[in-house]
């Protein structure tokens, strides 16, 4: 078998040299009567030729996104990720690499993450940086968690604004401890009075921006609210290309900033991997879950990187850990700094200027449809458009025309009466044709 | 529970005795600086035009000034990311004898099948109809993960081990709480050599965590169990094989007094590489077990990530699993997104799972098949043994001379009077081309030395590994401490100051003071 | 006149008529290599015997401090907050954690003099 490079020859001399007869005899200590004697009921063997052919069949039956006219957003989004990005991590010293808990041998790993927590933290105004989370819903359970722990509170206050599957990871979370979560209803037009909920019990509020139905917020007077009840502003986000454009939640005095950071580096992947970006404040660093790269010093004076901070982990703390994490997305993680070193300021100012220029002029287009009505004033490369008809068909015979137009509410928000919207996202990918495609599948549609 | 094996983290200063150069580089091993003190924010690697002029929809929300961080052009970029990686150690370029770890081969053709347009370019929310060929995969991997294991239900959307350690635990708590039982059954049993992410996860999902003691055999004794089973028990975590790596030949009788007391199973499934195609979990009375795709299944560890760790779960907890799960009716197969009308316990995060470690796992489990598979457990628990056999008279196992299952467990009572601990001699190994095995743990283990070789060393990596760590084991009982205490001499670092580290954290670059402030 | 105790958990207290300065014994610190962050309770604060006091950390390690007996946290060091390596230089004089106020003298008697705890450290070889 190509991945097995022991010969017959080397087994024989393997046991001989153990002692044993057969392999059989290294397994003694599994009972008798669990010992498979019987073939599972599973396919043998395969060449890489017909492993190719089989995947490669189910592969052909999805429908992928860079081959149809694509407007699908609600918490990933379709850019173009350099080809130098895919190449260099596919090296084998990044792809195959361990956990850098030797630093002497992990530095290319280390350095990587010690620019990437300077580019998350610069990018969203906050102190300092954690090496990532699983993705930006995980991140965001674990920012709630950790805002319990620095306000000695448990209930959370969550937007109506915010993904909901973010909010069911919250509230997933809060059932198993026993804390308490406040969910507004969802809020289509960013008028929730969110601040009206917030009392001297409240250990959080969790905002996003560009929210779910793609409106912009002013995070200031929310944070301001919070702080005066001693409570923490937790912003959000899941387009992370949107910090090209906006002002940053760090200057609008978020505490804990968490989002997804897919949208840099990082293809679609029907969902995963993904990668979480967390940053918070240096009062609270002690508090942060996830792992830390830091620079240090080796025995001859030379500038160096390790995981540190470490005493919070798992391993560690066991069950007095902050987090029960043990891996961060390291490869994914590699990706975004690599495309964010490549955009630079200059690249990720002009990526989002295109992004919303392209939403705008799509924007512009559904004025002048019948039946179709953008709801948003104020958006940044996503918005909500209302139709005259069921959200989800329209998508399924826009779907069967050729065209992937969004996602309907209702698949994220089933039975809230919202099945008349859908979230319609642009990138830098969708050109002139491509809206032309939506508009004419549109109206087919309504 | 105090540290007692003291080990310093602050090096002694040293120099080296190579030949100066220029640049401080030493031929091939280059110095490479942070991007931002090459880069500058004007430079960009990336050609994008400008849009035509345009009513701008941001309102008060934009940006006033750009966040100030640097970009290089497409050459200095590929120059920077291929010189940070020459100075990582990888499984392409050696063996990495990491125990618990199962650092295995990292097939090609799992990247390449993961990066057909198909499974790459699709959106998570486009409409179901159009991603069948991707549902179908999954539930194909799903299939593959409950035959393999003798279990009848799978949840897919863990992100990683501990993730999936959370999603059984979850699971198990609802399904107490389902029986009422909520507020008396709150104590999760584990063995103080369990991995930190069982007691951590316990904790997290709201339990308290008791330890269960281990006999002086290494294993777990059915009577230690039942002393502590009550009606207060929701559950115990154990791993099997354990992390000394040895099967936990009672599991049976264990799991059985686990359930006759009302309580759970949770299986980690760390180790599952040693009994691939041998035994099953749910054989042996798991009701929840977490796999790692990222060590049994082979998709590449990436320097830290991503992971993923679907949980298989039994018939008491399948009622309980998270959405999404899938249904299928027909030719159809459906991802149920909405909770509501089921029993699961919620989500665990956003969209589906790590669909592209799903595909890297699945052309892995298509290559192998089922007889691939199990010679891969019994080359594995073979290489192990070997090197436990070919070590046993110099280095000492804290569980005598019995058969190990796919890692070979060492103490540091033949160090002892050498001068030398489990740190210097696992440095030492650096210089001699080797990433160190796994040291100090399990934590019931004075000095620990876990090594897993895998079923991906040939005879000779194994031989030459093996002649390594005896010369070194020998070095080391003559106190010849020079080769050791500073080493390693030959990596890119000599060994780093984390007690600096941990006390002056600097976790982000700033920029440095002018000069003239310095040279005050 | 002050007399100082040994808990078999390697903390000390110096005990001065109803306080004693509590904090982890020079055998402790050198187990735990270099300190990095000590975490210290809320003045006011009342413990109890083998509750936790205090959480010390190195780099590889993280300890709790127990109460050796019950009473009330009058004074923390604030100086080993902010230098943790005090823990390691001078784990007896200035790198003391708490000052208690001793709920009942006599619990005072279960613990060792510096004789007993001496003998004990030998035997952990």
């Amino acid at each position: 078998m190509r991945y097995l490079p022991l010969t017959a020859d080397d087994r024989a001399d393997m046991l001989a040299r153990i002692g044993a007869a057969t392999v059989d005899d290294l397994f003694v200590d599994i009972p008798a009567a669990a010992r498979l004697t019987q073939p599972l009921d599973l396919p043998r063997r395969k060449s890489e030729l017909d492993v190719s052919r089989a995947l490669s069949a189910l592969a052909a039956r999805n429908v992928a996104a860079g081959s149809v006219p694509f407007f699908c957003g609600a918490g990933a989004y379709k850019h173009h990720v350099p080809a130098s990005v895919d190449h260099l991590i596919q090296r084998s010293e990044f792809l195959t690499a361990y956990t850098p808990y030797q630093p002497e041998i992990s530095q290319g790993t280390l350095q990587a993450l010690f620019e990437f927590q300077t580019q998350v933290a610069t990018l969203t105004g906050m102190d300092v940086a954690n090496a990532s989370m699983y993705d930006g819903s995980t991140g965001c359970g674990e920012a709630v968690q950790m805002a319990h722990r620095v306000t000695r509170r448990r209930k959370a206050v969550l937007s109506g604004g915010l993904h909901p599957h973010y909010s069911e990871v919250v509230r997933t979370n809060s059932r198993m401890t026993g804390d308490a979560v406040v969910s507004m209803p969802a809020d289509v037009r960013a008028s929730e009075d969110i601040i009206a909920q917030i009392d001297k019990d409240t250990s959080c509020v969790v905002v996003q921006n560009p929210d779910a139905f793609g409106n912009l917020r002013d995070l200031s007077p929310i944070a301001e609210a919070a702080h005066a009840h001693g409570a923490l502003l937790i912003a959000v986000f899941t387009e992370a290309v949107s910090l090209g454009a906006l002002t940053p939640p760090g200057e609008m005095g978020a505490d804990i900033v968490v989002g997804e950071g897919q949208s840099i580096g990082n293809a679609l992947n029907f969902g995963g991997p993904y990668v979480g970006l967390f940053a918070t404040r240096t009062k609270y660093l002690r508090q942060m879950p996830g792992r830390l790269c830091g620079e240090t010093v080796d025995a001859e004076g030379r500038r160096g990187f390790v995981l540190t901070l470490s005493t919070r982990e798992q391993h560690i703390r066991r069950d007095k850990a902050t987090s029960n994490i043990c891996t961060n997305s390291g490869l994914c993680a590699l990706a975004f700094t690599i495309h964010m070193t490549l955009l630079g300021d200059a690249g990720l100012t002009r990526l989002a200027q295109v992004n919303h220029a392209h939403a705008v002029k799509l924007a512009d287009m559904l004025d002048g449809v019948a039946g179709a009505e953008v709801l948003n004033a104020t958006f940044f490369n996503e918005f909500t458009l209302r139709v005259k008809g069921d959200g989800a068909s329209i998508i399924e015979k826009m779907a069967a025309a050729g065209v992937l137009g969004g996602v309907p509410a209702s698949r994220l928000w089933p039975g809230a009466g919202l099945d008349d919207l859908i979230l319609v996202a642009s990138s830098e990918i969708n050109t002139d044709d491509d809206r032309a495609a939506f508009v004419a599948a549109l109206k087919a549609a309504l | 529970m105090l540290n007692n094996q003291g080990r310093p983290t602050s090096p002694g200063a040293t120099t080296s005795a190579d030949k100066q150069t220029f640049t401080s580089n030493r031929a091939l091993q280059l110095e490479e600086p942070l991007i931002f003190e090459i880069g500058r924010t004007t430079t960009t690697g990336i050609d994008i035009d400008a849009p035509a002029p345009f009513a701008s929809r941001l309102g008060q929300h934009a940006r006033k000034t750009g966040p100030g961080l640097p970009g290089l052009s497409e050459p200095e970029a590929m120059r920077h990311y291929v010189r940070l990686s020459q100075k990582n150690y990888s499984i392409d370029a050696g063996l990495y004898p990491l125990g618990s770890c199962t650092m295995k081969h990292n097939p090609r053709l799992n990247e390449t099948m993961a990066r057909l347009p198909g499974f790459a370019d699709i959106h998570p929310l486009q409409p179901q109809s159009t991603v069948q060929g991707a549902i179908a995969l999954m539930e194909e991997l799903g299939r593959w993960l409950m035959e393999l294991t003798g279990c009848p239900a799978v949840a897919l959307s863990p992100k990683a081990g501990a993730h999936g350690e959370a999603c059984g635990m979850m699971a198990i708590k609802a399904a107490i709480a389902a029986r009422g039982e909520a507020a008396t059954r709150t104590i999760v049993l584990a063995p103080d050599s369990a991995h930190g992410t069982n007691p951590a996860t316990a904790a997290a999902v709201g339990f308290t965590v008791k330890p269960v003691p281990a006999g002086p055999d290494g294993n777990v004794h059915p009577d230690a169990v039942k002393a502590l089973l009550g009606p207060d028990v929701a559950a115990i975590m154990l791993t099997n094989p354990n992390t000394c790596g040895l099967f936990e030949a009672h599991v049976k009788e264990i799991a059985d007094a686990v359930h006759a007391a009302g309580a759970y199973f949770y299986g980690d499934g760390a180790n599952f590489n040693a009994i691939v195609g041998k035994a099953r979990p749910g054989d042996l009375g798991i009701d929840a077990m977490h796999i790692n795709l990222h060590k049994t299944f082979s998709t590449p560890h990436g320097g830290g990530g991503p992971g993923a760790g679907p949980v298989v779960l039994s018939h008491r907890l399948a009622p309980y699993a998270p959405v999404p799960f899938m249904r299928r009716e027909g030719e159809r197969i459906t991802l149920v997104e909405d909770a509501a009308g089921a029993d699961a316990f919620g989500r665990m995060s956003a969209f589906h799972g790590q669909m592209g470690m799903f595909v890297r796992a699945l052309a892995y489990m298509l290559s192998h098949g089922q007889d691939g598979l199990k010679q891969a457990s019994e080359d594995a628990v073979l290489s192990a043994n070997y090197i436990r056999a070919t070590l046993s008279d110099l280095m000492s196992a804290p569980f005598g001379d019995r058969m190990c299952m796919h890692e070979a467990l060492f103490d540091d009572e033949w160090l002892k009077g050498s001068g030398v601990t489990t740190l210097d001699f696992a440095k030492a190994m650096i210089d001699e081309g080797y990433h160190p095995m796994t040291m100090y743990f399990p934590l019931v283990v004075h000095g620990a030395m876990l090594i897993e070789p895998t079923e991906s060393e040939s005879k000779a990596s194994l031989d030459l590994f093996i002649a390594t760590l005896r010369d070194l084991a020998m070095s080391a009982k003559r106190g010849e401490t020079e080769r050791f205490v500073n080493a390693p001499a030959l990596a890119p670092r000599r060994r780093l100051d984390e007690t600096r580290a941990a006390r002056n954290p600097v976790l982000r670059w700033t920029p440095p003071k002018s000069v003239a402030e310095a040279a005050e | 006149m002050s007399k100082t105790y040994y808990t078999r958990d390697h903390e000390y207290l110096i005990v001065e008529g109803e306080t004693a300065i509590v904090g982890i014994t020079d055998y402790a610190q050198e187990q735990l290599g270099d300190v990095v962050f000590v975490e210290l309770p809320e003045i006011g604060k009342k413990v109890t015997k083998g509750g936790e006091a205090a959480v010390v950390e190195s780099v590889k390690a993280a300890s709790e401090v127990y109460a050796p007996l019950d009473g009330e946290v009058v004074e923390v060091n604030t100086a080993i907050a902010d230098d943790p390596s005090l823990v390691n230089q001078d784990a007896a004089g200035k790198g003391w954690f708490v000052k208690l106020r001793i709920a009942d003298a006599k619990a005072l008697d279960g613990l060792m003099d510096e004789a007993a705890y001496t003998a004990y450290l030998a035997t952990l070889g």
